[in-house]
């Protein structure tokens, strides 16, 4: 009779009368905020998930005050992102050709005569710079068009944010319902939807986009969706199946079937609530994938967008600046940009999986 | 005799041993192989045999997880008896709620992300019995009826918070909520320590009573099945071998199977003495048996009708005690 009530602390226990007041909802509420404290916990025991989490905060509070200091400190006609315009004015002396040993303070005679052909060794000259490097009023200078990179660094970020969240959901949601229907049902269904994963992930991902970019106008958010409806059907939809797989033979998928369930009630109720976990963790890569994706195709100029990250190396490229180290805040920023958030959406999905994957767990 | 609580006629599964997709099988392992036998109202049937012999394929048969390729299954559902297999959507509907099933592996059995309250009250909320309140109570009443006293610190627990007893217990209170007229139990204790197995079968057999309920409990161990269970059937590779009323059936065993488990078992009064029948061999899979005896390859008694002839059927030996042996039949 050991099984039978050894409850550590029975004072503790609420009486029947609280259990029926209590709404089943309220009980849900803090059963759901409980499980999230204690999955918070085990994520706080990991260095890389917190470092990745603390990255994508301060990118978070970058994208949220870009638009509040475009509106107090930033005068919107300077700042602006896309349209704002600085000509950035320098005074600069001249020197004999070739002789340019400080381009920021120095200019050689030949293109000061392009200029004012009355002009000698020795004189200054007042000229606007683009692209200005770094100063007290643009921390990350402009770019080749006069307009301000830190500006355009922020406004960047969200765009980043829409596009690897939007992108992130639409995989998972499309993955773990083609997962768990696969799985539940088998057979041709099954059959169906991993024979077009197969075929997602044999026609490689950046040429399609490439090719698609072609046909279709691309904005961000169409770029969002066809990310998402790719890994959605793709190689996710693989991974989140066997897991699904390997839920839909316990013995509780029986107990719903004799409990009277019928199919929906098991894959909604069962089958994905035990998928989830892993369908979150495969949406941190995904958002990795997604912001990579879009950099890649704005470098290579195939989105219709203003400005984001990509945007920016791709026009640092097209004016001829990309690897000048003189001109380093063109491309750094951006490059950096790209390379935290897309790495810290990876490492907090690392972290995850070391808390949903037991044989990844050091305990 | 009163109406059968469960009547299964000529029950079959057979299982196709390559499952080719462009090939039609033709070999089968014949899992469940032409079952017979009825239970009435409030009794409990065991279903004892070695592992493989078609156990769990009857007992899954029974609630309707898997199909059977022959034979009928008849619950008597007020007073009328339907056929199992051809019930429409609101049969069905019913028979959900008549027939149970208890499985094995505590650990297995409930879902991890779902709460005591929701994996007991699963079957009264898919077909809305009640309002959530009153599912609250009735869950409450069955944590007490099976011993997680008090109800309201198990209610909201996690399985994983739970002992493998206290799981079963659980599952017990999951069987039972709907106020089913047949549980079939599948080896509930045999992943349970020795003192908790004990608890655990001393309740079903209370709650059987309390809500007259009959099992099908299936186990591979004959002392369990006495334990539990008003008649015994003996399963030897799909088939039924010998089944009666359980001291009728270990008093006088007929089947050299039977008694062979009986030989296995330890008997209490070392004094008694039993006819000790050793058998060799372990048991193999039916597939595409020939029609003699089953138990042929490991029978020490066989004779030259046993060869000559099919499968035995099973045949009154008096005392309501049935065996399927030409030989065993003779000595009677
Ligand atoms: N889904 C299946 N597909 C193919 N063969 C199966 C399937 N289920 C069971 N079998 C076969 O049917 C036979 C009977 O299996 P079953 O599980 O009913 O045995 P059992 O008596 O319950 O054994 P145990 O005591 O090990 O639980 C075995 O030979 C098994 O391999
Ligand atoms: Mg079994």
């Amino acid at each position: 009779m050991t099984d039978r009530l050894v409850d550590p602390d029975p004072s503790a226990a609420p009486n029947m009368a609280d259990v029926v007041a209590e709404p089943l909802w309220q009980v849900r509420l803090r059963l759901f905020w409980q499980g999230l404290r204690s999955g918070w916990s085990s994520f706080a025991e990991s260095r890389i998930g917190l470092v990745g989490l603390g990255v994508i905060v301060l990118f978070g509070i970058m994208a949220m005050i870009q638009p509040i200091l475009i509106g107090t400190v930033w005068e919107p006609a300077i700042y602006d992102p896309v349209l704002g315009y600085d000509a950035v004015v320098v005074e600069k002396t001249i020197v004999p050709d070739n002789e340019v040993t400080d381009p920021a303070t120095q200019i050689d005679l030949f293109s000061a005569r392009l200029l004012d052909p009355l002009l000698q060794v020795g004189d200054t000259l007042v000229v606007t710079v683009q692209p200005a490097p770094p100063s007290r009023q643009h921390l990350l200078g402009t770019d080749p068009l006069g307009r301000d990179v830190l500006s355009q660094l922020m406004f960047s970020t969200r765009a980043a944010f829409m596009l690897g969240i939007v992108a992130a959901l639409v995989t998972v949601f499309i993955a773990t319902t083609v997962g768990a229907v696969s799985a539940f049902f088998g057979g041709a269904v099954d059959t169906l939807f991993m024979r077009l994963a197969d075929l997602i992930i044999l026609v490689p991902f950046l040429p399609i986009l490439i090719v698609l970019s072609a046909l279709i106008d691309f904005q961000l958010f169409h770029l969002a969706l066809l990310i998402g409806v790719l890994g959605g059907f793709g190689g996710t939809a693989i991974i989140l199946k066997s897991q699904a797989l390997s839920v839909s033979v316990k013995p509780f998928i029986d107990a719903a079937r004799i409990a009277g369930g019928g199919h929906l009630h098991v894959i909604f109720r069962h089958i994905i609530p035990n998928v989830l976990p892993l369908s979150f963790l495969y949406m941190m890569f995904s958002v990795t994938d997604a912001i990579s994706a879009e950099a890649t195709l704005s470098f290579l100029g195939l989105l219709n967008i203003d400005m984001s990250w990509g945007i920016m190396i791709h026009q640092a490229w097209d004016q001829g600046y990309l690897l000048d180290p003189n001109r380093w805040w063109l491309m750094v920023p951006a490059g950096m940009s790209v390379t935290l958030l897309a790495g810290s959406f990876f490492l907090v999905g690392r972290a995850m999986d070391e808390i949903i994957n037991p044989r990844l767990r050091r305990r | 005799m009163t109406q059968p609580l469960v009547k299964v006629e000529g029950l079959r599964k057979l299982y196709p041993l390559h499952k080719g997709v462009f090939r039609k099988p033709t070999e089968y392992i014949h899992a469940v192989d032409d079952v017979s036998f009825e239970i009435a109202p409030g009794e409990s049937l065991g279903l004892v045999g070695e592992s493989g012999c078609g156990k769990t394929t009857t007992g899954r048969m029974l609630v309707r997880l898997t199909g059977a390729s022959d034979g009928q299954i008849l619950l008597q559902d007020d007073g009328s008896m339907i056929d199992v297999a051809h019930v429409d959507r609101d049969g069905m509907k019913r028979f959900r709620r008549r027939v149970q099933m208890i499985f094995q592996d505590p650990y297995e059995s409930m879902n991890p992300r779902r709460t005591i309250f929701d994996t007991i009250s699963e079957p009264l909320q898919v077909q809305g019995i009640g309002t959530v309140a009153e599912r609250e109570e009735r869950v409450a009443e069955l944590l007490e009826m099976v011993g997680l006293i008090p109800a309201p610190t198990f209610m909201f627990r996690f399985p994983h918070q739970l002992s493998g007893g206290q799981r079963q217990r659980v599952a017990i209170a999951r069987a039972l909520v709907i106020d089913p007229s047949f549980i079939v139990a599948d080896e509930p204790t045999s992943m349970l320590d020795v003192g908790i197995s004990i608890s655990i079968m001393e309740l079903m057999l209370n709650l059987a009573e309390e809500f007259d309920v009959s099992y099908l409990y299936i186990t591979h161990d004959l002392a369990v099945a006495r334990y539990m269970c008003d008649r015994i059937a003996v399963m030897y590779l799909g088939k039924i071998v010998e089944i009666g009323p359980t001291e009728e059936l270990l008093a006088n065993p007929r089947h050299p199977y039977t008694r062979a488990l009986l030989s296995a078992v330890p008997v209490p009064d070392p004094s008694s003495v039993r006819p000790a029948v050793e058998i060799e061999g372990g048991i193999a899979k039916a597939v595409n048996p020939p029609p003699q005896c089953r138990f042929i390859g490991r029978c020490p008694w066989v004779q030259d009708i046993c060869r000559r002839r099919g499968h035995p059927p099973l045949e009154d030996t008096g005392n309501d005690h049935l065996v399927s042996c030409y030989v065993a039949k003779e000595s009677v």
